[in-house]
């Protein structure tokens, strides 16, 4: 890992990253995770119903979609946090069907939440702490005996105040997580994550509720994961972030992905101008020039494009 | 005239005493489970109840030795917690609550019916449990101590017993809660889902912690039960409350908290009823009968329990720092 902070600079965006057109269900050259079938229904509403979709390996994949879309439903379907009526999907060849949310971050798919769950009464050490895998001093019978743990406990403090220090919470790390700000406890949850070493790491709206003086600092960690060669696929509204930093795009809406693509590709898909804007849901973007073209200025305006 | 003196030794008694060690543990139990882990575990009682029963019905029924008869009580207790946690844990925890404080009373009543009286002496109880244990003394006979505290050989024996019980599980308690285990219980109350992400187990954190602080109440409900008889009635409802006023007291997430809590809480009882009962007597209180002096004690533990919780609710040895950023 390095310990440089990567400058704001422009990102170095991945590219040929799928196998054929850019069409829901895609295949990818190199896929982390691949999801089929996956549907769940919360009573009458089918939430999630996603045929066939690929996460690639070493990139950085947004999720989109307006609101009630089922971005974080899927999100809580592939990490465990929640089972789908019908589905299977593998991570690395290996497959995640039914496994418990525990063993699946063991596994390295390791994710945060909406809202930031920061553990407030533990110090922000603790907090780091509480990521390492494989602690030997997490059994209640070696617990006991501190000769066990006291080493690699060393070692995990250690890593975790390098890690903090590139969040810049190292001088945090003996205050309550409780006192840091909403932005901090985002840095934090990350950095928490980052503890357990992970390849796919799933951030579920790392912006929401970020004071814009920290957004920026955000983006250059999710993309430093990239440059350290994990996997990231996070969910986000913030369109001005998805298409900076996002190397490749999943549109998300009414349960189904129904586009995907390289973010300047994708934002001019009629389908996603047609799921975030909906009124013409029925009607034919193609035969009606002028609508279309009001579409597109709309949803340009919405988008903010400043590339 | 009161008699101060009597009303002051009585109370200081009550500091050693194997009833207020007794409290203590059970009340370090549930710092465990509610103080740590965040379960809000209302059957205390019970776990005390299945010890003193498990105890003196291995003894008078089966004959066991003392080391068998407190094993099958904590072989009693577990067995009760992997019953209460297999369906709950995976719960709310407000599920829980309900849960043990139901199933405590079944213990109670269980104990208590007619159906097996020959077993647990029903709502009479049963004694004559303490020959094992007294021959276990190497204390000479005799009496010793001085001022209030002053004891034969058995009761100090008991004292001794129950205290040193009392500081190894505190030990004990202190040791896991500062390493990695610790941390990830500490975890699991402040949010049980971060903690799952991070990839720990969080049932089996909450299963262990649950069966670690059962035992502690079942080892107190036996250290109860040592200067009295078994009775059922002492592990109504109530017997939960109590520890969980002296958790409160002493603080909910600390070792000592527990043990002071107990002391406090039963010099100032035996305190409160000695005063009570005296300055009845002695005409102080007129519109009172020596019944209702009997009584109002547990008003005033009720009064005391709100005043904690609403003033301090961190307890004596609670950090205030934590306390500021109440959930």
């Amino acid at each position: 890992m390095s310990s440089n902070p990567v400058p704001s600079s422009k990102p170095v965006k991945s590219i040929d990253l799928h196998i054929g057109e850019a069409a829901p269900g895609c295949k990818k050259r190199d896929p982390i995770l691949v999801a089929d079938g996956v549907s769940r229904t919360f009573g009458g509403l089918k939430a999630v119903d996603v045929d066939h979709v690929e996460i690639p390996r070493g990139a950085i994949t947004a999720l989109i979609g307006p609101n009630g879309a089922g971005k974080t439903t899927l999100f809580n379907l592939l990490t465990g946090f929640d089972k789908p009526d019908t589905g299977s999907w593998t991570f690395e060849g290996r497959s995640l069907s039914g496994m418990p949310a525990f063993k699946v971050a063991r596994m390295g798919q390791v994710r945060t939440f909406q809202l930031t769950k920061a553990l407030g009464l533990l110090t922000v050490m603790d907090n780091m702490l509480l990521g390492a895998k494989g602690q030997s001093g997490e059994n209640l019978f070696r617990a006991m005996l501190p000769f066990f743990w006291r080493k690699q406990e060393e070692d995990n403090k250690a890593r975790a105040i390098d890690i903090l220090t590139r969040f810049k919470l190292d001088t945090k790390k003996d205050d309550y997580a409780a006192s840091l700000s909403g932005g901090q406890r985002k840095l934090l949850e990350m950095a928490r994550a980052l503890m357990s070493e992970p390849t796919l790491v799933m951030l579920d709206e790392p912006m929401a509720g970020v004071n814009p003086a920290l957004t920026q600092s955000l983006l250059d960690h999710i993309l430093n994961l990239k440059t350290q060669g994990m996997s990231v696929l996070f969910v986000e509204h913030d369109m001005h972030m998805v298409r900076h930093i996002a190397d490749w795009v999943i549109v998300m809406a009414e349960g189904k992905v129904v586009a995907e693509g390289d973010p300047h590709e994708v934002m001019r898909n009629p389908a996603v101008i047609d799921a975030y804007l909906g009124q013409h849901h029925d009607e034919d973007l193609g035969a009606d020039p002028s609508a279309e073209k009001e579409h597109v200025v709309a949803i340009k305006e919405l988008l903010d494009d400043e590339l | 005239m009161i008699d101060w003196g009597a009303i002051f030794s009585n109370a200081a008694v009550e500091l050693i005493s194997p009833t207020t060690a007794a409290y203590a543990l059970a009340a370090l139990g549930l710092a465990v489970h509610f103080g740590y882990t965040g379960l809000l575990n209302f059957g205390q009682a019970g776990f005390m109840a299945l010890g003193a029963y498990g105890y003196a019905i291995s003894i008078l029924s089966f004959g066991f030795p003392v080391w068998g008869a407190v094993l099958v009580g904590i072989g009693a207790s577990v067995v009760f917690a992997l019953v209460l946690g297999i369906p709950t844990l995976r719960l709310r925890a407000d599920y829980l609550a309900i849960v043990t404080i139901a199933a405590a009373e079944i213990v109670r009543l269980l104990f208590t019916t007619n159906t097996f009286e020959p077993l647990t002496g029903s709502a009479n109880g049963l004694s004559g449990y303490k020959g094992g244990f007294a021959a276990l003394n190497p204390i000479p006979e005799g009496s010793y101590g001085f001022g209030p505290f002053e004891y034969n050989a058995y009761d100090w024996w008991l004292r001794i017993v129950a205290w040193t019980i009392v500081v190894l599980a505190c030990l004990f308690t202190w040791q896991i809660m500062r390493s990695p285990w610790g941390r990830v219980i500490k975890g699991i109350r402040e949010d049980e889902d971060a903690v799952r992400a991070l990839g720990k187990n969080v049932y089996s954190y909450k299963m262990q912690s649950l069966v670690l602080g059962g035992v502690f109440g079942t080892i107190a409900g036996m250290i109860f039960v040592l200067p009295r008889a078994v009775v059922p009635s002492n592990y109504q409802t109530s017997l939960t409350f109590f520890i969980y006023a002296i958790l409160l007291l002493g603080g909910a997430a600390t070792i000592l908290g527990p043990v002071i809590g107990s002391m406090i809480f039963w010099v100032l009882l035996s305190f409160f009823s000695g005063f009570i009962a005296r300055a009845v007597e002695a005409g102080w209180l007129p519109f009172m009968t020596s019944i209702q002096a009997g009584q109002l004690r547990f008003i005033l533990v009720g009064v005391a329990i709100m005043l904690i919780v609403i003033f301090r609710p961190q307890g004596i040895f609670g950090n205030k720092k934590e306390l500021a950023f109440v959930k």
